[in-house]
């Protein structure tokens, strides 16, 4: 190995900056899983009857499932019987001013840099924050709602906005979908709803900050997102997590739904404990994505921005079933020292003139592992269906390794598909002629892998983007001179 | 300057620079010429601090200090700039943002304030339209998809900005059209100045006609065969390397 890429393996070991651990009472209830638990989580939560029911159901069909496995993953099972699957706050929320938030939260929040407070009406923020699996602070709901517009926690709308609920809850991932969608819908304990009315533009990016906090609790987060006959929406997930001994499981569910059309925009930054250098203690992060292009004209687009878990295994999918409708998915994965990713996406065109894109971009640094992993299929009735692909992969070092496994499936002659893919080592001549310019190492990274990434980056909202390069800077660190 | 001794160079284990001795003074401007893989670029490489390759023995004074001792970086803020054969390409930066970034971290190196964004745009726009590149590839990827001739007057715009002491020059002719070589001539001819020195490497005793060196070198499988004035790159167009060649041989 050449002296630049030892330097550049050094540069990639960097510590995890938010591992810290902040002391908010909880509330918990006993290790384990059974039909009883579920019933405890959904009397907590003073459910009505239907969810109960939804619960009990697909508790028993998850009985029936087996965990599945991965060619490209590779980690020791889980004991479900081992985790914690409820825990809330104790203090509950119904507060108006942040005087009334638990200051440890408050200290937790200003430690990531997240501005709950004021700051956000400025930029025009509302803030959902999770902090383990209840919602405590909701901003600018009022705003919202002079628009019509429902921006809440799952569990307020189950009780305020059944109907919508009903209507929608299960409908783009059914708890029969997968194993973990399966254990998501008997057990989840909290997350974000929206709902847009027709002919609304939200005028905000709404965001939510998950955070896991509980040690040994699994984090099952249910989002749903309804957009009305043309109505558009943004929304921002980013999470940051503590240092943890243990692996924590997390398996959140998030379901969108486009009407005619109407634009959904779903972007995430994802920063969970990695795990130390070997991979000890990190999240595991098994997540469902999917969204409905139920009308015509409607799109939805995916971008995300994947830095943390030991494990991730995600794939935001689009149905493109209205007419007409747009599927898109942007993505940066960065893997340093022993992560594994397992990410990409599905575009199931349905629709006629149905159109999808898809740019991933992979980092690989130590001895982590990367695979893209995505499915275009074009349906029977799809006329004129169209795809494009492209699936980048860039190594940082000679040890860690880059997969790419695009799938394919054409049942209408009238598609047109494309596909290209590279795979590329970050250049040392590039590096040299950045240092020949002044820059030192860090800086020369830093500029190469902000490059590669600039399409995916270009989908962000502009705040969101500038947190998602230093995410990235953060993740590639280290200790260079 | 500059004071190379008995330098040794080789990489994977073959020797390409046998012995270069080479003594560049304020303000004087040296061409080397000599045949494809006689060592031109390594030469230039090895003083901007390319890690690949093996100094075996020998040594480079640099403004009085040990110039192999020093990080690529470090030389570059010490005021050594090479203008790349084949300048790489940078997929999503845009040149702005890569000037940008290099003029500060140069000028902070230098213990000079930095420049505002305003303030660095004006300097670039400045720079640039003396050696008349357009606006437009301030926005484009740096390099990427430049012409040849456009990459070479880009590294032409690097040096004006960042104000080096020592310019190396490897073959920023090749690939110029007639107005593009009287541009980037001018801006080289801009930039003399009694205490910066310049290596200008060179196949064309045409460039040689628009910046006039004080020396010629022709080096020749490792060695530097032949060292004269202006006169001996007119010789060498006449007649090529043949009998300097022969000198070589009759040097061992
Ligand atoms: N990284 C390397 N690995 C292997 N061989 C190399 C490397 N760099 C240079 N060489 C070899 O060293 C010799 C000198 O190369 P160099 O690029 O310095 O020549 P040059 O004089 O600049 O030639 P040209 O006029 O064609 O630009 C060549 O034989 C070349 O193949
Ligand atoms: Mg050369």
């Amino acid at each position: 190995m050449s002296d630049s890429m030892m330097v550049l393996e050094d540069h990639t070991k960097s510590e995890y900056k938010y591992g810290f651990t902040s002391d908010i009472e909880t509330e918990v209830i006993p290790k384990g899983l059974s039909e009883d638990v579920v019933r405890i989580i959904s009397a907590k939560k003073n459910e009505p009857e239907f969810m109960l029911e939804y619960r009990l159901k697909a508790y028993r069909h998850w009985l029936t499932m087996v965990e599945p496995v991965w060619p490209n993953v590779d980690y020791p099972s889980i004991d479900y019987q081992d985790i914690i699957y409820y825990a809330a706050p104790k203090k509950k929320p119904e507060l108006e001013s942040l005087d009334q938030v638990d200051p440890e939260l408050i200290k937790t929040f200003n430690k990531l840099g997240i501005p709950l407070e004021e700051q956000k009406f400025l930029t025009g923020v509302a803030v959902d924050a999770v902090i383990d699996s209840v919602s405590v602070k909701t901003t600018y709901k009022e705003k919202l709602g002079e628009l019509g517009i429902v921006f809440c926690s799952f569990s307020e709308a189950v009780h305020e906005h059944p109907d919508l609920i009903k209507k929608y809850l299960s409908t783009v991932v059914p708890y029969t979908d997968n194993y973990f969608a399966a254990l998501n819908s008997a057990v989840f304990s909290d997350g974000s709803f929206v709902y847009i009315p027709k002919g609304v533009r939200c005028p905000m990016e709404l965001s939510t900050y998950f955070r896991i906090n509980t040690a040994n609790t699994g984090q099952f987060e249910r989002t749903l997102i309804v957009a009305e006959e043309g109505s558009y929406v943004s929304y921002l997930e980013g999470c940051t997590a503590p240092m943890r001994d243990e692996n924590q499981l997390h398996a959140a569910v998030v379901e969108l739904v486009a009407m005619d059309n109407a634009e959904i925009k779903y972007s995430t930054v994802q920063n969970w404990y990695p795990g130390d250098e070997n991979g000890v203690g990190g999240i595991y992060n098994f997540v469902t994505k999917r969204g409905l292009c139920a009308g015509v004209n409607s799109k939805i687009c995916w971008t995300q921005v994947e830095t943390g878990s030991s494990i991730t295994w995600k794939y935001p999918s689009c149905v493109l079933k209205g007419d007409n409708s747009v599927g898109e998915f942007y993505s940066v994965a960065v893997t340093n020292n022993k992560q594994q990713a397992d990410t990409g996406t599905k575009m199931i065109h349905i629709g006629k003139n149905t159109k999808s894109t898809i740019i991933s971009k992979g980092i690989s640094a130590g001895r982590s592992h990367n695979s893209y992993r995505g499915l275009v299929k074009i349906g029977k009735k799809a006329e004129n269906a169209h795809n494009f692909s492209q699936c980048d992969s860039l190594l940082m070092g000679d040890r860690c390794g880059a997969h790419t496994f695009p799938y394919l499936e054409v049942e209408n002659h009238t598609a047109k598909v494309e596909h290209e893919a590279t795979t590329s080592k970050i250049g040392e001549d590039q590096l040299f002629y950045l240092q020949q310019r002044g820059m030192d190492m860090e800086d020369a990274i830093n500029m190469i892998v902000n490059g590669y990434c600039k399409e995916v980056f270009n989908e962000l909202p502009m705040e969101f983007a500038a947190e998602a390069q230093k995410l990235l800077a953060i993740s590639l660190e280290g200790s260079v001179g | 300057m500059l004071e190379i001794r008995d330098l040794v160079v080789s990489v994977e284990g073959k020797e390409i620079l046998k012995g270069i001795n080479l003594t560049v003074r304020p303000g004087e401007i040296h061409a080397i010429m000599g045949p494809n893989g006689s060592g031109k670029s390594t030469l230039s490489s090895v003083l901007a601090g390319k890690e690949e390759y093996e100094i075996n023995s020998g040594s480079i004074l640099f403004e009085g200090e040990d110039l192999l001792e020093m990080e690529v970086t470090e030389r570059a803020h010490a005021g050594i700039f090479l203008a790349f054969q084949y300048p790489v390409e940078i997929p999503g930066v845009t040149n702005a943002t890569f000037l940008k970034s290099a003029i500060n971290s140069t000028r902070k190196a230098r213990g000079l304030e930095e420049l505002s964004p305003v303030e660095v745009l004006k300097l670039i726009r400045e720079k640039a339209k003396m050696l008349e590149i357009d606006e437009k590839f301030l926005k484009r990827s740096l390099n990427e998809g430049f012409s040849g001739g456009e990459k070479k007057r880009n590294e032409m715009l690097q040096m004006a900005l960042l104000d080096p002491k020592l310019g190396i020059l490897d073959e920023t002719d090749s690939g110029l059209d007639i107005d593009a070589l009287r541009i980037v001539s001018d801006a080289v001819n801009q930039l003399r100045d009694p205490q910066r020195s310049f290596i200008v490497i060179t196949h064309y005793q045409r460039l040689l006609n628009y910046i006039v060196p004080d020396f010629v070198h022709v080096l020749h499988e490792g060695r530097i065969v032949k060292t004269g004035d202006k006169s001996l790159a007119l010789k060498l167009e006449d007649e090529g390397y043949d009998w300097v060649k022969g000198g070589a041989e009759a040097l061992i």
